[in-house]
């Protein structure tokens, strides 16, 4: 006992501060895009068609979806699109991801007030990997150690649908997990929620158009909070989280 | 054996013609003579014909370090000899899926993945081509008796784990026989390539198991550099042998804390979890991403690491290492520990070199097996790492080997962080070469990856084959429950950590 009483001293106490201080992010880590130089039409068409994964787009001006981007270090759109260390990404409407030139940065928005005063202070999520690469299973679990420890927040994931308020798929939807994820849509009882984690759920991401697969959770079920990346990062994911439940707002 | 099969070495890619095309009976003798002489399978896959298949088998022979293929075409189904080669069963098994022609006198003839087979219409079932395949319909092994019965788990289970279903027939709390039934990831990985590449496939090779981003995305760049004749810079090299290591120690030291987890000894748990946190954090120091995505690529890596993140990451790794090992010889030190470790979920080495078994699950039954040292490529041909083997095989072992190797990692990294070479970091490829077979293995942290690309006239993919690790290891965790309490599986399933989208492709 007095060994683990030691190591635990020589550990530390370890969770970070946030969110009242802003999170550890890698210098070279690629968040909420920018778009830093003015875009020809012609141009801005070439970048469109070269995306692999068509996340922009030329309609007037250079946009990019943040649901549909893998966020490549070689992004086709070379200088015109920068992204930021700005990790808040998740968007509570699918078309809140389409991030335009000069546009508001559109964040994560609170349940409405009956659902926020049931779930915000309790919210427990069933996770589905629905083929999923277990990148976006990793950093979601990462949330419940000791560094993030998102039980403070009195959110928890666990064990049955039956426990549950929500949701939580990750991957692109696989045709042999269809049936899994919607049985256990059913056996959660309402009201609940849907939380699309990564560029998988939410539009198919590197998997896109596989005949295996469905492109992602939305048209299947309803969803309430995006969550972009290959994998999100935990902090983009916890940003999220805490927006929805009304524990961060504003800036 | 040299004479029966075109050798090449780990990296390298041959005139697909060079192969030896032979008559399929002497193609299967080939096979059993090569692996009764301690040869390996490292993969066997069929390309789909009009008329059956181009069974393509890899060997892979240690004490030459050493790669043989050979081939042989079949038509309408093909023989099994899995009773003779156990190794095998699974692979035939997915060549029966995938080109829709059976497995005669198979012993365990069931779906792997439960999808359409390549060929529209054929099927090795005899399934209606025109119904949906239903994951996890089959056939399972039943053992019958008074006071025998069935426990079935998942495919959902209680974590966030990935799905797959098991089925134990047990007796009382003893566990008679484990039956694993996967396929539930199947995203179409291998018949989405066909005809490739294209500027997608970076992506999914990143994602065909997004913990091992670099081991598998670096067996992609090889068979890449080898089609096209590309070389890779010695800087380059090294920082992708830093990335493979770094993903290396955020897994082993991950799975450590969850062994001691599911022992209920919270405090290596918890630490653990946190650790595992900072290494994927110092890969994300080199490319941004947690996971290594975008990292590495044909011809090289996108990143290049400055002085000052050198150093960082040298600081970091310090501290990472002094946290681990406080963290981790609480386990040696702690008897409750220990019992649950010891003699649980034990795979004999005869059991191990049978099945085919890779990476810390062989090395924990005493089988000297890691492809960073056997077949050299990248890094590895310059800088060793020694492979660590202990001879128990129970989940002991199994955490042992992780500890052990994780410390070996740090050294490496912090030896090639040290002395990085000078240059660039990547040189363009060029298009691929028609009409020729490639073949990468690297070692990931699970075990040996294999990646085989056989290219058409226009040097497109004629066929990619993609062989993780899990894929040779699942069966070792059905085999470890043998005789154990049904209560051990978790212990016993944290100790193997296996992939399922790895395996369901």
């Amino acid at each position: 006992m007095l060994r683990e009483i030691i190591a635990r001293l020589k550990q530390g106490h370890r969770t970070m501060a946030y969110p009242k201080e802003p999170v550890q992010l890698p210098e070279r880590f690629r968040g909420y895009p920018e778009f830093p130089a003015r875009v020809e039409r012609a141009d801005g068409e070439a970048c469109a068609a070269a995306c692999p994964h068509g996340a922009i787009t030329c309609d007037g001006g250079i946009a990019l979806d943040t649901g549909l981007c893998l966020f490549c270090p070689e992004c086709t759109a070379g200088e015109y699109v920068r992204f930021t260390t700005d990790h808040r990404l998740a968007a509570t409407r699918r078309e809140h991801l389409l991030v335009r030139s000069g546009g508001e940065h559109q964040l994560a928005r609170p349940l409405e007030p009956r659902l926020r005063s049931l779930l915000g202070r309790s919210l427990k999520f069933r996770e589905v990997s629905a083929g999923g690469c277990n990148a976006c299973e990793a950093d979601t679990n990462v949330l419940s150690t000791i560094g993030w420890d998102l039980g403070r927040f009195g959110i928890q994931f666990v064990a049955s649908p039956r426990h549950a308020d929500g949701l939580w798929v990750t991957g692109p939807v696989t045709e042999n997990m269809r049936e899994a994820l919607l049985m256990t849509w059913e056996a959660i009882p309402g009201p609940k929620i849907v939380v699309a984690c990564g560029a998988c759920a939410i539009g198919g991401g590197p998997f896109a158009g596989s005949p295996e697969a469905r492109d992602g959770v939305d048209g299947i079920l309803p969803v309430d909070l995006y969550i972009p990346g290959c994998p999100p990062h935990p902090a983009a994911i916890l940003d999220g989280l805490l927006r929805l439940v009304g524990k961060i707002e504003g800036e | 054996m040299n004479d029966i099969f075109r050798t090449l070495h780990n990296g390298s890619a041959i005139p697909f013609d060079e192969v030896p095309r032979l008559e399929v009976t002497a193609f299967l003798q080939a096979i059993i003579d090569a692996t009764d002489r301690g040869w390996r399978v490292s993969s066997y896959f069929g390309i789909p014909t009009e008329s059956g298949a181009t069974l393509c088998c890899v060997l892979s022979s240690k004490a030459d370090g050493l790669i043989g293929m050979a081939a042989a075409d079949v038509a309408g189904s093909f023989p099994s000899i899995a009773r003779l080669v156990p190794q095998l069963q699974l692979f035939e098994r997915e060549i029966a899926e995938q080109c829709g022609i059976p497995a005669e006198e198979h012993p365990w003839f069931k779906p792997v993945r439960f999808h359409h087979s390549f060929v529209p219409g054929r099927d090795a079932w005899g399934r209606n081509p025109g119904d949906p395949i239903l994951p996890g319909v089959m056939e399972f092994y039943r053992v019958e008796g008074e006071e025998v019965h069935e426990v079935a788990v998942g495919p959902e289970h209680a974590g966030i784990i990935e799905p797959g279903h098991f089925r134990f027939q047990c007796h009382g709390e003893e566990v008679f026989h484990l039956e694993i039934s996967l396929g539930y990831q199947h995203r179409g990985i291998e018949q989405g390539l066909v005809g490739g590449p294209d500027p997608r496939t970076p992506f999914r090779m990143e994602t065909i198991a997004g913990d091992t981003t670099i081991g598998h995305m670096h067996a992609h760049c090889m068979a890449m550099e080898a089609l096209s004749g590309t070389r890779v810079p010695a800087r380059a090299e090294a920082l992708r042998g830093i990335a493979l290591e770094l993903e290396r120690l955020a897994n082993h030291t991950g799975d450590l804390g969850a062994i001691a987890g599911d022992v209920g000894y919270l405090p290596t748990a918890s630490f653990c979890g946190r650790i595992r946190g900072d290494f994927l954090n110092m890969t994300a120091v080199l490319c941004g991403s947690r996971f290594g995505r975008g990292l590495v690529r044909p011809g090289g890596v996108l990143f290049d690491l400055g002085e000052a993140e050198r150093d960082d990451l040298l600081a970091r790794l310090d501290a990472a290492r002094a946290d681990l090992e406080n963290a981790v010889e609480l386990l040696w030190s702690t008897p409750s520990v220990m019992s649950r470790l010891e003699n649980t979920g034990a795979v004999s080495a005869d059991t191990a070199r049978e099945l085919g078994l890779v990476g810390p699950a062989a090395r924990a039954c005493g089988l000297n097996r890691d492809v960073r040292h056997d077949y050299p490529y990248g890094i590895f041909r310059m800088a060793q790492i020694p492979v660590i083997t202990t001879h128990h095989g129970d989940v002991c072992a199994r955490t042992t080997v992780r500890w052990l190797e994780a410390g070996k990692s740090l050294d490496f990294i912090r030896d090639q962080l040290r002395q990085l070479p000078g240059g660039g970091c990547r040189n363009e490829p060029g298009p691929l070469q028609g009409n020729r077979v490639a073949v990468a293995m690297t070692e990931g942290w699970r075990g040996e990856i294999c990646h085989v690309a056989i290219t058409d006239d226009a040097g497109r993919f004629l066929r990619y084959k993609v062989t993780d690790p899990s894929f040779h290891n699942w069966a070792g965790l059905a085999m470890a429950l043998r005789g154990e309490q049904i209560s051990d599986f978790p212990l016993c399933n944290k100790s193997f950590n296996l992939s399922y989208c790895g395996f369901d492709l």
